[in-house]
Order: C-alpha cells, then sequence, then structure tokens
C-alpha cells in the first residue's frame, strides 16, 4: 500500500516476471495445432479460424445476452463506411443466412449518412464515395437508405420530443416471444409454404424513395450546413454537433421507416475513449446512456451497440483477413493534430495508455458495463423529468444549487436581469416550449420565457455540456438548424 | 551486410492518407551495412514514401498507437514487432484503426 516516504525506485520484489511474448512457433491457444495469425488481449494467439469463431460468437453473445431484440422486429444498421459497422453489417449478414437453429431473427435495413457538406468535400468527392457506398448497400440485399446531412434542416419539431417510453419486455416476454415464433416457423415449415416472416426476411427490391436514389441535395442546403459547421469555433463542439445531427436524422429515418431499433458499430475501443471524453465534456451523468448496449432516451426507438465487445483491433484484423468491404470517408477531424480537440486528446491519452498496459480498454470497458441508468428522483420520475433538448436525455439540473455549474450559470444570468424569474418555472414538462418560434425576438410568452432573450430560453433546456457546446456555434441560435422556424 | 529486397508496402484504413491516397507501394530497399528489420523499414518509409504529417504515423521508433501492422497477413507481435527481420516479397500492411466507426 502507498506510504508516505516509501521509495518506488526499485521494482517491488514479489512482483511476477512479464509475461513472455507470443512467437510464430506456439500454436493457436484454442485448437493448439493451426499457426496463430493474430494476438488478441494480452498474449492470447489465435489461428484464423478459432479467431473467426471467437469474433462470431462474442458478436452473438451480446446480442443474446441483452434479449432486447425480438424475432420478426425491424432494426435500422447505422452504417458509416467505417470498418466497425462494416463488420456489423457483415456480421448481420452471416447471422442472418445462416440454418435456421442458429440463425438471427431480425429484419435489417441499412442507413448511410452522407456527412461530406459537413467535412468540407466538394461534390465530385461526395459523388465518388457514394459510387463506392452504393455496390456495397445493394450487395447486402437489405433494404437500403442513403441520406445527406443537409436533410436535417428539414426534420419537423417533433424529433426533439420524446415518445413514450415502451415499456421494457421482460424475461419472460422475450421467452415467450421466441417460443411463439418458432412454433411459427415449424407450423409454416410443416405447411410447406413461406410464412409472412419469412417473406419479411427476404425483403423486396429497394425502395424507390427519392432520397435513396442520392441526389445530391439542394445547393442552398449545402451552402447553409457547411456555413454552419465553419462557424463552429472548436473542433470539439463540432464533433458534438455533428454526433447529434446525425442521431436526429437516422432516428427520424428509423420512425419513418417503421424500424424500432437502430444498432450502431461502436467498438470496445471506441466506447471507452467515448467514456472519458463524456466525462471531460460534461456529461457524467449520461454515461450509462452514451456507452451502454442500449440506449431508450428517445422513447420508442432504442439505440443498440452489438459490438461493444470488439475492439478496434479485432475489428481491423476480422476485416482483413475476411475481405469485409469497406468505404474509407474522411470526417471532420482527419488529419487534425494530437490537441484539437478534447476527442482527439482522449483517443490519444487512451491509446498510447494502452500500449504500455493492455488492460486499459477492457478495464475502462468493463467499468462502463457497471454503471445503471438511474432517474434523478426515483423511478416514477423517470418519463416525465424535462428532457435536454438536443441530446435529450433527462436534465441533470439542481439550479437551486449554487454549487454546481449549472447553479452558476444560472445564478450568474439571475443577477445579469432585472427582474428575478422564479425558478420553479423552469420546469417545463416535455415538449419545447419555444422551438417553433426562436427566431422571433419576443420569445414564446410562455412559462419562464418571459425574458427577452431567446438564447436563455433555450440554454435552460439544455444540460450542462450541450449548453458548454452551444457557446461554440458562432452563429447564435438563428443558425441552429433544428430550431428553425 | 543487407542485400537489397523487394517487398510490398501497403495501407489501410486511412493511412494511405499520408502517402498521397496509394494504398500499395512496390518498393526496392537498397543493400546497406543494418539488417532490414521493421525499425529500418519504418526510417526508409519516413524518408522515402511519407508525404506529409510524420506524428500521424511514426511515434519515437515505432508506429502510432492505433496503427496495426500486418507481415504477410499475420500479426507483427507474433513475430518479434520491430525486430523482425524482411525477408525478399514480403508483404508489409499498415491499418490504421482510428478512423471511422
Amino acid at each position: 500500500m502507498c506510504q508516505v516516504g516509501e521509495d518506488y525506485g526499485e521494482p517491488a520484489p514479489g512482483e511476477p516476471p512479464p509475461v513472455p511474448r507470443p512467437s510464430r512457433e506456439q500454436k493457436c491457444v484454442k485448437c493448439k495445432e493451426a499457426q496463430p495469425v493474430v494476438v488478441i488481449r494480452a498474449g492470447d494467439a489465435f489461428c484464423r479460424d478459432c479467431f473467426k469463431a471467437f469474433y462470431v460468437h462474442k458478436f452473438r453473445a451480446m446480442l443474446g445476452k441483452n434479449r432486447l431484440i425480438f424475432p420478426g422486429e425491424k432494426v435500422l444498421l447505422a452504417w458509416s463506411g467505417g470498418p466497425s459497422s462494416s463488420s456489423m453489417v457483415w456480421q448481420v449478414l452471416e447471422g442472418l443466412s445462416q440454418d435456421s437453429a442458429k440463425r438471427l431473427r431480425f429484419v435489417a435495413g441499412v442507413i448511410f449518412v452522407d456527412e461530406g457538406a459537413a467535412c468540407g468535400q466538394s461534390l465530385e468527392e461526395r459523388s465518388k464515395t457514394l459510387a463506392e457506398v452504393k455496390p456495397i448497400l445493394q450487395a447486402t440485399g437489405f433494404p437500403w437508405h442513403v441520406v445527406a446531412l443537409e436533410e436535417v434542416f428539414s426534420l419537423p419539431p417533433s424529433v426533439l420530443w420524446c415518445s413514450a417510453q415502451e415499456p421494457v419486455g421482460s424475461e419472460r416476454a422475450y421467452k415467450a416471444a421466441v417460443d411463439s415464433f418458432l412454433q411459427q416457423q415449424h407450423v409454416l415449415g410443416a405447411r410447406g409454404g413461406p410464412g409472412p416472416t419469412q417473406g419479411e426476411e427476404q425483403p423486396p427490391q429497394p425502395p424507390l424513395d427519392p432520397r435513396s436514389l442520392a441526389r445530391l441535395p439542394a445547393a442552398a442546403q449545402t451552402e447553409a450546413l457547411s456555413q454552419l459547421f465553419c462557424s463552429v469555433r472548436t473542433l470539439t463542439a463540432k464533433e458534438e454537433l455533428l454526433q447529434t445531427l446525425r442521431t436526429h436524422l437516422i432516428l427520424h429515418m428509423a420512425r419513418a421507416h417503421g424500424y424500432s431499433k437502430v444498432m450502431t458499430g461502436d467498438s470496445c475501443t471506441r466506447l471507452a475513449i467515448k467514456l472519458m471524453t463524456n466525462l471531460a465534456l460534461g456529461r457524467g451523468a449520461f454515461l450509462a446512456w452514451d456507452t451502454g448496449f442500449s440506449d431508450e432516451r428517445h422513447g420508442d426507438v432504442v439505440v443498440v451497440r452489438p459490438m461493444r465487445d470488439h475492439t478496434l483491433k479485432e475489428v481491423a484484423f476480422y476485416n482483413r483477413l475476411f475481405s469485409v468491404p469497406s468505404v474509407f470517408t474522411p470526417a471532420v477531424d482527419t488529419k487534425a493534430p494530437e490537441k484539437a480537440s478534447i476527442h482527439r486528446l482522449m483517443e490519444a491519452f487512451i491509446l498510447r495508455l494502452q500500449t504500455q498496459f493492455p488492460s486499459t480498454v477492457s478495464t475502462v470497458y468493463r467499468t462502463s458495463e457497471k454503471l445503471v441508468k438511474a432517474p434523478r428522483d426515483g423511478p416514477a420520475a423517470g418519463d416525465s423529468s424535462p428532457r435536454c433538448l438536443l441530446c435529450m436525455c433527462a436534465l441533470d439540473i439542481d439550479a437551486a444549487d449554487s454549487a454546481t455549474a449549472f447553479g452558476a450559470q444560472t445564478s450568474s444570468r439571475l443577477s445579469q436581469m432585472q427582474l428575478p424569474i422564479p425558478l420553479t418555472e423552469t420546469r417545463t414538462p416535455p415538449g419545447p416550449c419555444c422551438s417553433p418560434g426562436v427566431g422571433r425576438a419576443q420569445g414564446c410568452g410562455q412559462g419562464a420565457c418571459r425574458r427577452e432573450d431567446p438564447q436563455a430560453c433555450i440554454e435552460e433546456q439544455l444540460c450542462y455540456s450541450c449548453r458548454v457546446n452551444m457557446k461554440d456555434l458562432g452563429l447564435g441560435l438563428a443558425g441552429d438548424p433544428g430550431l428553425s422556424d | 551486410m543487407a542485400a537489397p529486397l523487394s517487398v510490398d508496402v501497403e495501407f489501410g484504413g486511412g493511412a494511405e492518407l499520408l502517402f498521397d491516397g496509394i494504398k500499395k507501394h512496390r518498393v526496392t530497399l537498397p543493400g546497406q551495412e543494418e539488417p532490414w528489420d521493421i525499425r529500418n523499414l519504418l526510417i526508409w518509409i519516413k524518408k522515402n514514401l511519407l508525404k506529409e504529417r510524420p506524428e500521424l504515423f511514426i511515434q519515437g521508433d515505432s508506429v502510432r498507437p492505433g496503427i496495426l501492422v500486418l507481415i504477410n497477413d499475420a500479426d507483427w507481435e507474433l513475430l518479434g514487432e520491430l525486430d523482425y527481420q524482411l525477408q525478399d516479397q514480403d508483404s508489409v500492411l499498415f491499418i490504421s484503426t482510428l478512423h471511422g466507426g
């Protein structure tokens, strides 16, 4: 144990010798026969086939143990083109086509969001990317959607409202659903014809939705989005804004097409980095939703992260060894230096630590598994407590407490105003009160927003980290697409 | 004394952005005093192939954390990492895992 004055210069006498480095001469640790090709964790060398079995098993186990995806459910796969989400799509593809005993039982669709305008790409570059993306989407055989980020401007304000939360199915409900599904399959198999669920699993032609034909959006919208992102002062805020807009867009598409779940390809490494980054961003209260397996904050559509047990190394190796197609698209932080944003800094920190202490990522991951989602005022208050306008998490405000960041902000704002406004009126019910009328200087006239400052009115409905990000949006609220008329 | 070698150097996962977007390079390493191990290959790559931002590819005498190295489609950790001695017609692949999701 640590003691004052203890000398740490020499290594502790009882310390075990360092783990011997694995070498090619050893055999695969699993089958003990074949030559290993990849080292997983600290020192476990796997051969190609054992690695594949290990990788696939992790994916299936993650879905199986959480029991959130019911048979026949429509699931939207969020594909960015990157390695993790490509691997996820590939796993779903293989899982859906296996023989019936082990087959995955949900119905999948894929969505690709074209973020070229936010990343400063030209129209030619975006067309080139789309030309690479579309054959891969078509090859999956799933219904696919290509959406440009510019569509965020045409989202209805209802995306910012949290719909009633579906009650989470109990264990018994899940088991009953699976049993009845299997019975159905059995009966239909005996009759010899394909049933309705079979028909759904072999989807029809991709929908001829004009958006899925991926015409590039109107130049004015592209210009507006480009300006919005250029006006953001810090890369940190830019990344957060991009994530918020992308999430709302994907969820809107999911709702529009009847998907009740969205799968994202966040890997173990990425989630460990995200956990630490979010702590630095002031999102500590929401870690369980941001990094857990399931994220139910949006109510009717649940975001699920089946790749959260796979490290980036495993994903990269799998994709290489088994030729999983992926498309490289530059992002807002491509080639950014290490200190350009909190995200980059944390990524460099974690990865560097990982090289010296190989259990870093897995320790952070295991810690994140222990995070529990508990509404602040007890389970009953969960649904009706006010939510952040942008990230949809339950607001963790304690406006009366001057010791917190919120308290400090609110009290400093109050001291600037002439008329004190009662704090109790800030607890508005869900449904932003000034969403349609932000541009108007007089505010919406309801409740707490008698202030003449629409910015303060909006800020009150944001959680701490969204408020901080909002400060970095140079155009102010008039430029915020989600809140315009 | 190391004889000249012909190796395939490939970049993926976004690392190719630092090399003018070119993924595959067939390189001929000249004969030299020191043996051709990965350490010296990295020095050679930095001098001859890397077009910009060396700190995004190399850190110290190894690759930046987050970049995987595969030698003939096998993890370099199994082959001695920086000390692996290159053979003629070897294929070295650098995959950046830092990009995309």
